[in-house]
């Protein structure tokens, strides 16, 4: 009966979606407040008919009713009860529903603000997010639905259903086939839901975008209005990444965190864009330049959301034939394909009021220089995109089927990721509107020659590695100018104002969060990429089979098998095989490890757990590849030593910090400049 | 003549010997590692999963595939040989880049045009955008600043705060 509840709340939702998009446009252009305050109170309803479906949903896979056949597939008796709450994203119906609640949790969010000075924006957010929602519940409804049960018909087969066929009898598995063992980690719990925050979340800054457009108003009241949300967006999305990455690296046992497999790269690329849009929305508000540029990477982004859902979640990966067998595949290329094409024909329609309003005075401006940024980012997204596609284009035209792997994006992508940190290192220091060769050159003399300094140290005493040479140059570069920029504002401060250093590097921070934070952010990025160069170049791994209390070395370390053992642990249905494992360096011991495999019963699946030792130098990252009885022929390990890996993630709670300093709400207002208010006036002028 | 003769029985006599000591020498010679094996899984992608190198996948396939590499280096077969073993069974799929031939081509040559394309538009845009454009008069002392004009700012700005 729940089931059958939770669907029709699935339904009704789906046609007040409907509803509030059409009383929306109704509303907006028969000029009815009421029409569309309708419309907003409909888009506020389905956060809470959305809540009580998805709480029909849990209810079910707590209580494990497994009639139901997404209870079926991603739980079982033996899963605790945390886990088959987190099983409602564990499987594709589930976490479309989890899609659409929180596409309604941000536009109801967004519906709730204060709308007085932007009225006319309202019908047209609501009617993005309301289409987008709708969407999202048709896969639910018309091709995924998580509330179908199974029966069996009269011919003998078992299927799902929405409505009990004629003739047919329910089916109730005594068990469920239980989660993923690899789902079943705290960072593929929270990965997830990181991702779609990050991406649902852009929804919003999208939909401002095209109320813009639609409304005229497309002076950058948009871009200050969305600017924490796409803050907010970015993090998120940002989190999930690296969430993703640090679970690879506990789980997947391969000895990285990151494949260049088209899943992540699906993930990546909103990113990518969005980051881009991220910086150059700064030169509109600075300088009334790049609207439809701006537009364009809003658009863009938002594609790209829908499309990494897409990649994800439609089969087209695997093969193409899978994607066109798969019920939703279809749905969300036609959706792509219609929204893009619709927003950008609005772009085009309204080009003309997007032109800038100033002029580009020089191409060493830090304006040319975010450019210049974006450039490159898009070049990134270019031979993601591609690489991730041109499989299936291989396949669908040749019929042959090819893997674009790791060498194809590094080669392309790594001369790309210099450059931004280049740029990362001299935009800074640049000035809006205005530099020269001198001005520039003035300011980053002096941390060019520390960053080289460094850079000899390092060569003396680390790595004569020349690709890791540049890229320490790089870091020690972007870090250096980032510091020197602390620094010269406290001082600024602390001069005039009297003020300690301390107090005045807070205050500073205060005043200017977002240049600020931003600064934190780039400090970040760059002990991420100290992480990255440690791992991509400098990684060494070996594999033995030994036996107990032989050794295998690696870099310095001896590896001692002192022990193994096995044992079922009922309650979970896990068999699990850890070994024991003494670290020495230098002959001391240093510590003890247990990498284990634990194989899963129900789904007969094994994962394979790393023993890791970590340290700000290296990890010790020990895997347990095959093993027999301890006394026989020993076991298999396989032993990477990874270096420098743990700046990725000490730099990805740096960057948190930084999100935070930049999307803290600001004391005063939004400060409005006088710029703003004018073409403002001039666009209401035209209507 | 004669010293022809004892030529040809010193050559023989060396053909003979290397018989006599080639399997020997094959059978003394190191059999492969896993570290050898892995070197040439890790260029390989599993024939049946997803975006797997053979070197990292678990399954029972990826073993006995993973011990066909370990057989064909014990055999002599060198690296280029045994990724050209697998394409030929498997596919190109199993490489962990599209072969440079044919339609893939496009795999390497379509990025660097884009981005091209891409750089050209951005200077002349850039170019386009030192012209002045709109008629909307210049913006005051703000866009006009020099570089060191932060600090003037904020100082003024502590200041007036004082």
């Amino acid at each position: 009966m729940l089931a059958e509840f939770g669907y029709g709340v699935l339904l009704v939702t789906f046609l007040l979606a409907l509803y509030s998009v059409g009383a929306s446009v109704y509303g907006y252009y028969n000029k009815s407040a009421s029409m569309v305050e309708s419309a907003r109170r409909s888009m506020l309803l389905t956060f809470p008919l959305l809540s009580i479906a998805a709480l029909s949903l849990i209810s079910l896979l707590v209580n494990g009713d497994f009639n139901v056949q997404f209870v079926y597939e991603v739980t079982s008796r033996s899963m605790p009860a945390y886990l088959k709450v987190t099983a409602w994203w564990g499987g594709q119906a589930g976490s479309l529903l989890f899609w659409s609640w929180l596409m309604s949790a941000f536009a109801s969010l967004v519906t709730l603000r204060k709308w007085d000075r932007d009225q006319e924006f309202l019908p047209w957010v609501i009617v993005v997010a309301s289409v987008t929602l709708a969407f999202f519940l048709a896969l639910n409804i018309f091709f995924e639905n998580p509330f179908a049960r199974l029966y069996q018909t009269f011919d003998g087969n078992i299927a799902a259903y929405t409505l009990a066929p004629a003739n047919s009898t329910p089916i109730v598995p005594a068990d469920g086939r239980g989660l993923n063992p690899l789902l079943r980690h705290p960072g593929m719990i929270i990965h997830p839901p990181m991702l779609y925050l990050g991406f649902v979340s852009y929804v919003i800054p999208f939909a401002f975008a095209i109320a813009a457009l639609v409304t005229g108003r497309t002076d950058d009241r948009w871009i200050r209005i969305t600017r924490r949300w796409s803050l907010w967006a970015w993090l998120f999305l940002s989190f999930g990444l690296v969430l993703g990455g640090r679970w690879a690296y506990d789980v997947l046992g391969w000895g990285g965190y990151w494949g260049w497999d088209p899943v992540e790269i699906a993930a990546f690329m909103p990113w990518l864009t969005g980051t881009a849009f991220l910086h150059s929305v700064m030169i509109q508000e600075k300088r009334g330049m790049l609207k439809q540029w701006n537009m364009v990477l809003i658009i863009l982004t938002y594609a790209l959301v829908i499309f990494g859902t897409f990649l994800t979640r439609s089969g087209v990966l695997s093969s193409v034939h899978a994607f066109a067998q798969s019920a939703i595949g279809p749905s969300f290329f036609v959706f792509i394909g219609v929204t893009f094409v619709t927003s950008i024909a609005l772009l085009i329609h309204r080009w003309e009021d997007l032109k800038a309003e100033a002029e580009m005075k020089s191409m060493l401006s830090r304006e040319a220089l975010f450019l210049l940024n974006n450039l490159l980012f898009m070049s990134v997204l270019v031979v993601s995109f591609w690489g991730v596609i041109f499989p299936l284009i291989s396949e669908l035209f040749t019929g042959q089927k090819v893997t674009v792997g790791p060498p194809f994006y590094e080669r392309a992508n790594s001369p790309l990721f210099a450059a931004l940190m280049f740029l990362m290192a001299i935009a800074p220091l640049s000035a809006w509107g205005h530099s020269t060769i001198q001005t520039l050159g003035r300011a980053i003399w002096k941390p060019t020659i520390a960053a080289l300094a460094i850079t000899v140290a390092i060569f003396f005493t680390y790595t004569r590695n020349w690709i890791a040479l540049i890229g320490f140059f790089l870091v020690a570069l972007v870090i250096l100018v980032t510091l020197y920029e602390f620094w010269r504002g406290a001082r600024a401060r602390q001069k005039t104002q009297g003020e300690n250093f301390f107090t005045a590097l807070s205050h500073l921070t205060g005043k200017n969060r977002r240049r600020y934070g931003g600064y934190v952010i780039h400090i970040s990025m760059m002990l991420m990429a100290i992480g990255i160069l440690g791992i991509e170049l400098f990684q060494n791994e070996t594999q033995g089979t030994i036996q107990v209390n032989q050794s295998l070395e690696l870099q310095g370390y001896k590896l001692v098998y002192k022990d193994i053992a096995q044992w079922d642990d009922a309650s979970t249905g896990v068999n699990y095989t850890r070994a024991t494992i003494e670290v020495y360096k230098g002959g001391q011991l240093v510590t003890e490890l247990h990498p284990r495999t634990d194989y899963y019963y129900e789904a007969q699946q094994n994962m394979t757990i790393p023993g890791v030792r970590s340290t700000m130098a290296d990890d010790v990252y020990v895997l347990l590849v095959d093993w027999e009885p301890a006394s026989a022929v020993g076991a298999t390990f396989k032993l990477y030593v990874n270096p420098l890996v743990n700046w990725l993630w000490v730099g990805s709670l740096l960057f948190l910090v930084g999100v935070i300093i930049a999307a803290w709400p600001e004391k005063d207002p939004e400060r409005v400049t006088v710029r703003a208010t004018r073409s403002a006036r001039q666009t209401s002028a035209a209507d | 003549m004669k010293t022809n003769l004892r030529f040809t029985f010193f050559v023989l006599l060396l053909v003979l010997a290397g018989l006599l000591v080639a399997p020997v020498s094959a059978q003394g010679a190191q059999p492969p590692t896993d570290d050898d094996v892995n070197a040439i899984a890790k260029e390989l992608y599993c024939p049946v999963c997803e975006n797997t190198p053979l070197d990292v996948c678990a399954t029972q396939a990826c073993a006995q595939w993973r011990d066909l590499i370990r057989l064909k280096l014990s055999q002599g077969e060198t690296e280029s040989q045994i990724k050209q073993y697998f394409v030929e069974n498997y596919g190109a799929r199993v490489l962990n880049e599209p072969p440079r031939e044919g339609l893939n081509w496009l795999a390497y040559l379509v990025p660097p045009v884009i981005i091209l394309a891409g750089a050209v538009f951005l200077v002349r845009a850039l170019r386009m955008m030192k012209k002045p454009v709109a008629a909307v008069p210049a913006e005051g002392p703000r866009v006009e600043a020099p570089a060191d004009d932060y600090i003037a700012r904020l100082e003024e700005e502590v200041k007036k705060q004082k």
